[in-house]
Parts: C-alpha cells; sequence; structure tokens
C-alpha cells in the first residue's frame, strides 16, 4: 500500500486564474504576438484541464501540467496557420527552377543603401516599421522569426514546441529574413 | 566531387548567411560562403545589410522583452474566464 506523500501535488482549478492566468498568458503572447489569440489559447488550455482532471496523477506540479497543455495548444495553433494557404502573398526571392535555379530574382536583388543606415538601429521608427514589415509575413514565418530573432529561444527549444525539423527552421528564418531585408529596403532604408 | 559542394547557388549562400546571424553555420558552411562571395558581389551586399538588421532587430528584440513581460489579460477578460471555469467546475 502506498501513503501519500507530502510531495503529491493537487488541482485546484478555482484559483488557476489568480495563479497562473498571466503566466500562461505572457508565455503565449511572445510566442503568437496577438491578444486574443493568446487569450483563446489560454482559455481552451484551462477548459481542457478541468475536462481532463481526473487523468492528472499529481507527480508534476500543477503549474507544469498547464504549461504541457498549453504547448499542446500551441503546436495545434502552429500547425493550423501552417495548413492555411495563401493568407499572405509568398514573394520569391529566388528562381526555383529552370537554369537559373537558385539565383536572385532581378526585381529582388539587394539594393546598396545609404551611410547612414547603420547610425538608425536603435531608431524606434525603424523598430516599428520592422513591426510593419513582420506583420507582412505569411503567420507561420512571423511567428518562427519572432521566436528564434526578437524572443532568442534557442533553436531546439523552438524545434520541440512546434514540432519541426532544424533545417525546416532555417528554411522558414531565411524566407523571413530575405523578405523582411526587401520591405524593409523598400520602406525605410531606400525610402 | 569536392569542388561541386563548394559551388553554391545565391539561396543556399543567404541560407547560410541567414544562419550565421544566429551563429548557428558549421565551419564548412562559413567556407562555402566566403568561396561564393569571391563570384557573387550581391550575396556579399546581402551579408553586409544581414549584420545591421541582425543589429536592429537585437536592438527592437531588448526592447520588446521589457514590454512583453508586463503583458497579461486584462482585468475584465480574467474575470470572464473565472465565471466560465467556476460553472464548468461545479457541473
Amino acid at each position: 500500500m502506498s501513503e501519500p506523500t507530502l510531495t503529491e501535488h493537487k488541482l485546484d482549478p478555482n484559483k488557476w486564474i489568480d495563479k497562473y492566468s498571466d503566466y500562461l498568458f505572457n508565455y503565449t503572447i511572445v510566442r503568437v504576438n496577438n491578444y486574443d489569440i493568446s487569450k483563446d489559447l489560454v482559455q481552451e488550455t484551462f477548459f481542457a484541464g478541468l475536462k481532463s482532471a481526473k487523468n492528472f496523477q499529481g507527480k508534476a506540479s500543477e503549474r507544469t501540467w498547464l504549461i504541457s497543455i498549453l504547448k499542446r495548444k500551441i503546436i495545434d495553433y502552429y500547425r493550423k496557420i501552417n495548413s492555411k494557404k495563401g493568407q499572405a502573398e509568398v514573394r520569391m526571392n529566388f528562381y526555383s527552377d529552370g537554369e537559373n535555379e537558385g539565383n536572385w530574382i532581378e526585381e529582388r536583388v539587394p539594393q546598396s543603401w545609404d551611410n547612414e543606415a547603420e547610425k538608425q538601429i536603435e531608431n524606434v521608427e525603424l523598430h516599428n516599421q520592422i513591426d510593419a514589415c513582420i506583420d507582412h509575413l505569411p503567420e507561420k514565418q512571423a511567428m518562427v522569426f519572432r521566436m528564434k530573432t526578437i524572443q532568442e529561444i534557442d533553436t531546439e527549444d523552438i524545434c520541440k514546441e512546434l514540432d519541426i525539423t532544424s533545417s525546416n527552421l532555417w528554411v522558414i528564418i531565411h524566407r523571413a529574413r530575405t523578405q523582411l531585408r526587401k520591405c524593409l529596403e523598400e520602406n525605410w532604408f531606400n525610402n | 566531387m569536392m569542388f561541386k559542394k563548394l559551388n553554391i547557388t545565391c539561396d543556399e549562400a543567404t541560407t547560410i548567411c541567414d544562419k550565421n546571424q544566429y551563429g548557428e553555420a558549421s565551419f564548412f558552411d562559413k567556407i562555402k560562403i566566403q568561396i561564393h562571395f569571391l563570384k557573387c558581389k550581391i550575396c556579399a551586399l546581402y551579408t553586409k545589410q544581414n549584420m545591421l538588421l541582425t543589429k536592429a532587430y537585437k536592438s527592437k528584440g531588448a526592447s520588446d522583452k521589457v514590454k512583453s513581460s508586463s503583458l497579461c489579460m486584462s482585468q475584465e477578460d480574467k474575470e470572464k474566464l473565472r465565471k466560465e471555469l467556476e460553472k464548468l467546475n461545479t457541473q
């Protein structure tokens, strides 16, 4: 017969909002960058937690358990935006076939920027323009780019969190960065 | 064979360059892009601009992280959610 130990964890759903909503919401919003979507994902997490409360074995803390549910919700969300086709125009930067395969497409070739560019790195207006350009990316690229570049989450962790391979991640980052470069060139550096 | 492996397209060169912005390109990758830059000024320019963009993204990331650490749900939304949870929990 095994006796319950002091370290065994219990669920107390009436306290979830006070104890975990801020943490879970923050975890979500830095990844999906949208208030309503984050709110919905946290809500779904609590509901799913309540529904499966009887399966909680008390091995992990209540918080760890809720985060594991939220992580699955975020993967589901990522898969959903990944399967949405044509929601944002995907501009190609390189020829994808023919004898020029892998070469720059003429009108996408980088142009030189003026010498003042270096001084603008910390400019808040540039930061706002970066946001605007990220918002023009396909949702999937925006999410992975933000996680890797703005939040500086490790490659390995992002791959685990979104259930993608590292080569998959680098292709997404590459597409996002070439796209952003072009957008910033047109709207900021050579404007 | 070895020579063929060193010969990469602009698409591949800039992919490595992007990876390198996070310090995650391999030694062999770095050799490949240096060789590519010898004959491709466009990708060399891309790399120069990429380094500047990385600095800008970092600067933006630093200020975003400060802002996002205080982001939370509105009291109103929390109360709504609290009521729904209580309702479900008593069912």
